[in-house]
């Protein structure tokens, strides 16, 4: 069931307060668990949980012919589920549109970062090149996945390592790993939403809030302030003094989350 | 002799007891001259009957049963409500205290309005609904809460102990649906949400005895912190 | 005896691999579960009874089981594109037959119980884990059920039966090759499910259905262990 009006009338006026139901501050996100190696036939996989919300991320690699407008360049693909099995609300069937923007959103942090660098996966140029596929799966969804898929994402990268290459019969052999990680740039695609629900912000979540959300702005960025993409969703529009709260909101927010999970980024 | 039956967790297919000197009671059945669990439970026995109350499962409708649900769709003829359970619930137009319009209902309860119903009829076609008595009706404003139905005895307590706890310590208005929908209403959002984390801890550990003890000395704890 | 048959890790031929099993995985879910057998991961979660859409699919004399299961992608060391396709599909049904003959739905017309099942990791036995995994999730959320099944592969490699197939067994080449039989059986030895890919005679087949019966006993004890132990896991 959707969250009663009733109940979303007192989240905001509770959030007028600046206070959230579960205790928390409008910037304050949930718990955050990390694990890594959730499946070992990944190239990497990790497993992110922000309070009840779970997801894991894996990373797979394949080689194949490069784009004709960037022989020399590996490429990628960035696909999400939202399994039913995480949620009521979710149905069998083709990926909707939830699923679908997901994808998107993560998909552009990543690749307008180039977290990936791209030229180095390059084995022969104009004819092999490295594929990255970055998996999203929602394992529980009590708010905030696309936060959660983001740092399963950097996690999972960070954790890949390239598997074997036959150069002379020009296969990969899949299931053998070398030590070579997959190479990254230090410039790390932090992603996080700000919602507004009235005239307040807040950052991550839980499922009743996302309900009542109005307006959401998702943001890839550095912890230095470098912005790679932005997304507005939700149907409400957001003035500019809001803009500029938002972005100041979201460069704290990236700071926070960098601190939280820097460990597993090194 | 026969052995009292201590209370366990039991698993669909357990045999609880042999013999003929017991009867199959709720989520149990008779297998020859055995009394077998068909529903993940708590076995209890009591007077020569043996019965499994269920830990988990959807709400099990009953006439009398005060429920809440949320409007899904307005008809011509009444209200058709959504009980958070896959039977069809219905309140018609002549289950209301005061006369409506055929073309005005939506003024008395409109789509996505929460409700305080009971039920009064549960058939093959669905559960028919009314709002007639006192302390039924359109629910205007508070948090409302969802648990699992089969912890709602909990909630209230032995001749409503435990609700009449919460009330007292909150000074909120309860009103616990059977079907596991709960509505708080209180003067401050503060105090709502005590009542809301009172019935989360309550939930968790329903299996404890002494729990109406435990929850006194809880809020004592919890009113202390607020200060 | 003959002398001891060598698998490739090391196990007994009658030897299951380390089994673990929990419930309550996925808060949301009205019942849910996680089984591994070794390095074979599994988890389902179990919504419903609830309404059934679409509704021309409803049935008005009994409750329906719909069963999903899934691979996800990088559960395997070559990458399977997210979706369905034939083999889940198959699965899919396969593991709803092997689930219903224990459920009592008859009390739930027009209503469905659906069960999602996704592997997390694999090393052959994929289906047989997600049976267990279904199982084990489908009493946590109360259904009313006759009993729990428990789901092995039997194999046999060239003549020598094994249980619990990994995968370097399902490629074993030696002799007749592998013979993959995944069973799913109720406590009483009863047969919800079976398959066969390989070659087999009759009385090995017998033997086959003996051990299976002998093993899937060892499989409920562990199912049993995870139900019992979840009290705090009921939401």
């Amino acid at each position: 069931m959707e969250t009663p009006r009733v109940t979303g009338n007192r989240i905001k006026e509770y959030l007028e307060q600046g206070k959230r139901f579960d205790g928390r501050k409008p910037d304050e996100f949930r718990e955050i668990s990390i694990e890594t190696a959730v499946s070992e036939k990944a190239e990497g996989s990790a497993r992110v949980k922000i309070g009840k919300t779970e997801v894991i991320v894996g990373i797979k690699l394949d080689v194949s012919e490069p784009y004709p407008d960037s022989p020399n360049e590996g490429k990628l693909m960035v696909t999400s589920e939202l399994l039913p099995l995480s949620s009521p609300r979710f149905e069998s069937g083709p990926p909707r549109f939830p699923a679908i923007e997901l994808g998107r959103l993560i998909d552009r942090a990543v690749r307008e970062s180039k977290f990936i660098e791209f030229e180095k996966l390059c084995i022969k140029k104009g004819e092999k090149v490295w594929s990255v596929f970055i998996d999203i799966y929602s394992i529980n969804y009590d708010g905030n996945l696309i936060d959660a898929a983001g740092i399963g994402t950097l996690v999972a990268l960070k954790q890949a390592r390239l598997p074997k290459y036959d150069e002379k019969n020009e296969k990969v052999l899949f299931g053998e790993w070398t030590n070579k990680k997959l190479p990254l740039s230090k410039e790390i695609p932090i992603i996080t939403t700000i919602h507004k629900i009235g005239n307040n912000l807040l950052v991550d979540p839980t499922l009743e809030e996302e309900d009542i959300s109005e307006a959401r702005i998702t943001m890839g960025g550095t912890i230095d302030g470098t912005i790679f993409s932005i997304q507005k969703g939700n149907p409400k529009q957001i003035n500019i003094e809001e803009l500029y709260k938002i972005l100041d909101l979201a460069e704290k927010t990236r700071k926070k989350v960098f601190t939280n999970i820097e460990k597993f980024l090194k | 002799m026969k052995d009292k039956i201590e209370r366990k967790i039991v698993i669909p297919g357990e045999v609880i007891a042999k013999g003929e000197d017991y009867l199959p009671g709720e989520g149990t059945e008779k297998r020859g001259d055995e009394i077998v669990t068909t529903r993940y439970g708590l076995a209890e026995e009591s007077n020569r009957l043996i019965k499994v109350i269920a830990l988990s499962g959807i709400y099990q409708p009953r006439r009398g049963n005060v429920v809440i649900g949320k409007v899904e769709n307005i008809t011509f003829y009444g209200w058709v409500i959504d009980l958070d359970c896959p039977e069809h619930s219905f309140l018609p137009l002549q289950e209301v205290p005061k006369y409506i319009d055929n073309n005005r209902l939506n003024e008395l309860l409109d789509i996505e309005d929460m409700v305080v119903a009971k039920i009064i009829g549960v058939t093959s076609r669905g559960i028919d609904l009314t709002i007639k008595s006192r302390g039924l009706g359109r629910i205007d404003e508070g948090i409302i809460l969802k648990i699992n139905s089969n912890k709602v005895p909990r909630i209230i307590g032995k001749e409503g102990s435990m609700i009449n706890l919460m009330k007292k310590e909150s000074g909120c208005n309860i009103t616990v649906g059977q079907n596991g929908l709960i509505w708080i209403k209180g003067d401050k959002i503060e105090d709502e949400l005590l009542v809301k984390k009172a019935i989360m801890f309550v939930c968790e550990k329903s299996f404890t005895s002494g729990l109406t003890e435990e929850m006194n000395k809880w809020f004592g704890k919890e009113k202390k912190g607020e200060k | 005896m003959a002398k001891e048959f060598k698998r490739p890790d090391g196990r007994k031929t009658d030897e299951i691999r380390p089994m673990k099993a929990k419930v309550g995985i996925v808060p949301n879910a009205d019942g849910s579960a996680m089984f591994s057998f070794g390095d074979t991961i599994a988890i389902a979660a179990v919504y419903g009874p609830r309404k059934m859409h679409p509704q021309h699919q409803q049935d008005p004399e009994k409750g329906t089981l719909r069963c999903t299961y899934s691979m996800l992608s990088f559960s395997v060391t070559e990458r399977i594109r997210p979706g369905p396709n034939r083999r889940s599909t198959e699965i899919s049904k396969i593991s709803q037959w092997s689930l219903e003959p224990v459920l009592m739905i008859k009390k739930y017309p027009n209503m469905v119980v659906d069960v999602h099942i996704n592997v997390l990791q694999a090393n052959a036995s994929t289906r047989c884990a997600g049976i267990n995994a279904a199982a084990l999730a489908l009493a946590h959320a109360g259904i009313p059920m006759n009993d729990i099944v428990s789901s092995i592969s039997i194999g046999k490699l060239d003549k020598q039966l094994v249980v619990d197939l990994d995968k370097d067994e399902e490629d074993w080449e030696e002799g007749e090759g592998s013979t993959d039989i995944p069973i799913t059986m109720t406590p009483n030895g009863d047969v919800t499910h079976i398959q066969l890919d390989g070659r087999i005679n009759s009385k090995e087949l017998k033997e086959v259905l003996e051990l299976a019966r002998r093993k899937t006993k060892e499989i409920y004890e562990v199912q049993k262990k995870a139900l019992k132990e979840s009290i705090k896991e009921i939401k």
